[in-house]
């Protein structure tokens, strides 16, 4: 249980290091490193599929896509990214205050009742689950991802041609 | 048997970029009017609907098989209505092919997303059509690539974010307390489960995403810039059936057939509806730029139907479900007049036009006839709609939103007519001389919109029994 919180709160760290950091190399290291801990996450939750998916695709795959464009674009100058963080500074002071709210909110959800969870009766494999039940799904994830491709040609590919 | 009516606009998608793009490249407008024109037939004539039913391809392959009911049924036509106005209006628009290609093809995916939320019945699915709709709408948001159209799609991601985690986290809760997805399943449990924390956290949440995804008060933050700085054709999409299906139907949809209308969702319902209509109103009262205030409308109009799905009778289910329709063809129209005049004028500032109506008497009629029909004057379809909305409320007690509601009518007209004085009224503006009508592409659905606008107010007595009631028949599961 110990061991779980310090996963939760790692994640939540290296989720918020990746939205605040300045340096979107920094930001794009973060990205997967915040997929690594939700893999073992989910892991420690008896969802191998799911981790190994988190893993390869989210935190492998994605990471490379991201790194690779990133290291395309030129770095901001020291007045810049002095300028930027008093932006930043300036536009997020509430988050110290959302995140002691955040932590009230979960010491109190902890001293709540234990939730009745549904008896896993027929608990099935999640390659059955996916392929012979949802398969509405997955035609939807293969729409979406259709979608994905339109936007990269629909906002990038004038670019290339400048 | 439905399926078809996702598998043929993603079949479309597939069509336009296989082999002889060429030539597909000349034939994709015809096909986006096709697919639109047949989902309105379908709906229109139910043996169109059979017919297509025997192309169930999808539905044999992958053991898919939706359901129709009335509700489902108004939106597909919305959908339909929409999708082939954005068409046209995009075909003018637009003067360079590439662009205008992948619009088509953007389109056909949101269509599919659109059309599966419509039709699916359990709430995991419904989420994952919610997301089709949201990528697309992301992109063809930001498909001008300037500034404030980067500005409006980040907006619009940022909070559509926000309301995915809510929807996502709920339906994990709901998975927990149901063990299944299905609505009938999860409405089931929600009765009977001892975990009432968690049960009305998951609602709190779910609800607080479609709100999100609605664009209603106070979670409208995304709404006037997503409209006002997308393309002429997606502005239309986006009031005529995006927020519409993803969010104002997603709510209709989980509170009449999971949710239940509990005193507390009614009491939530009846004042963020109140809020959106006053505040939205208010808000367009002030406004100088065409399609902002169009946007600000669009969240008082969207306030109105909550109101009528707050009143938790049949009859003000009904009376949303009619105004939901109702809304999608004149706003569309109005988006479209706003394209119309922007394109010809190269200007959406309100305080810069005038007498535009001499100049472009068809985009002032049709103007005239939607922005009268939302400000709810008889005998145009609005009338009754809201007529109906206010009825049912005050029918179950509601006097206090009956009365905003009434009262929020009047500053609807006032914002609609100091539109209408500012643009198309009075003496003809410095420089607008040569304007002229917008063209065919523009014209044609206007008045195509115009003619339902006028036709479902007039003829509201051949209508009533076998559109507008059945809808009421959702309440209650």
């Amino acid at each position: 249980m110990q061991l779980d919180w310090f996963i939760i709160f790692s994640l939540v760290t290296a989720s918020l290091w990746t939205v605040m950091t300045r340096s979107l190399l920094r930001s794009g290291i973060g990205l997967a490193l915040t997929s690594v801990i939700l893999a073992i996450f989910m892991f420690r939750l008896n969802s191998p599929l799911a981790a190994v998916f988190e893993l390869s695709v989210c935190a492998g795959l994605i990471s490379v896509l991201f790194i690779s464009t990133i290291s395309l674009t030129h770095p901001l100058s020291a007045q810049e990214k002095i300028q930027h963080m008093w932006v930043r500074l300036a536009r997020f002071w509430f988050l110290p205050l959302l995140v002691i709210v955040l932590v009230v909110g979960l010491l109190l959800m902890r001293s709540r009742p234990q939730i009745h969870m549904p008896l896993a009766q027929d608990l099935k494999d999640a390659r059955v689950v996916l392929w012979n039940f949802r398969q509405i799904d997955l035609l939807g994830q293969a729409i979406v991802l259709l979608a994905g491709v339109f936007g990269v040609v629909v906002l990038f590919k004038e670019r290339q041609k400048k | 048997m439905f399926s078809w009516l996702i598998l043929l606009p993603f079949l479309g998608v597939i069509i336009l970029n296989l082999p002889f793009r060429a030539l597909m490249r000349r034939a994709a407008f015809w096909l986006c009017v096709f697919i639109a024109s047949v989902q309105v037939c379908a709906v229109v004539f139910p043996a169109v609907c059979l017919w297509m039913g025997k192309l169930d391809i999808l539905g044999y392959i992958l053991k898919i098989n939706f359901t129709l009911d009335n509700l489902s049924r108004v939106m597909l036509l919305c959908i339909g209505m929409v999708t082939f106005t954005a068409v046209f209006v995009e075909r003018q628009m637009r003067r360079d092919e590439d662009k205008f290609f992948n619009f088509l093809n953007l389109l056909l995916l949101l269509v599919a997303g659109l059309n599966g939320i419509v039709m699916v019945r359990d709430i995991f699915s419904l989420y994952v059509f919610l997301e089709i709709a949201a990528v697309s709408s992301f992109i063809l948001i930001g498909s001008n690539k300037d500034f404030a159209a980067f500005e409006g799609a980040f907006k619009y991601i940022v909070l559509s974010v926000v309301a995915t985690v809510l929807m996502l986290s709920a339906i994990a809760l709901f998975l927990i307390v149901a063990g299944d997805t299905g609505f009938s399943s999860i409405s089931a449990a929600l009765k009977s489960s001892p975990d009432r924390f968690f049960v009305i956290l998951a609602i709190g949440m779910f609800l607080c995403a479609c709100f999100i995804k609605s664009g209603l008060m106070p979670f409208h933050g995304w709404v006037p810039d997503s409209y006002s700085s997308a393309p002429a054709s997606v502005s239309i999409l986006l009031a005529g059936i995006v927020t519409k299906a993803v969010g104002v139907y997603t709510l209709i949809r989980v509170v009449s057939a999971v949710f239940g209308f509990t005193p507390a969702i009614k009491s939530l319902l009846l004042a963020v509806g109140a809020l959106s209509v006053v505040a939205g109103a208010l808000a367009a009262l002030g406004q100088r730029d065409f399609k902002r205030m169009l946007a600000y409308s669009s969240i008082s109009q969207v306030g109105y139907i909550i109101l009528g799905l707050g009143s938790g009778t049949a009859l003000g289910v009904a009376g949303a479900v009619f105004h939901l329709f109702n809304h999608s063809v004149f706003k569309s129209l109005l988006f479209l007049n706003s394209a119309a005049v922007e394109l010809e004028t190269g200007t959406r500032d309100m305080e810069s036009l005038s007498g535009l109506n001499k100049r472009m008497p068809l985009t002032g009629i049709t103007s005239v006839l939607a922005s009268l029909s939302c400000a709810g004057i008889p005998p145009l379809a609005g009338f009754w709609s809201k007529l109906i909305i206010i009825i049912a409320l005050w029918m179950c007690g509601q006097y206090f939103y009956a009365c905003l509601a009434v009262a929020a009518s009047v500053l609807t007209l006032a914002y609609f007519l100091s539109m209408q004085r500012k643009i198309f009224f009075g003496k003809l503006g410095e420089g607008l001389e040569n304007v002229k009508e917008a063209g065919f592409g523009l014209a044609f659905p206007a008045v195509l919109l115009a003619l339902v606008t006028v036709g479902a107010g007039l003829f509201l007595p051949l209508i009533i029994h076998v559109f507008i009631f059945p809808q009421g028949a959702i309440v209650g599961g």
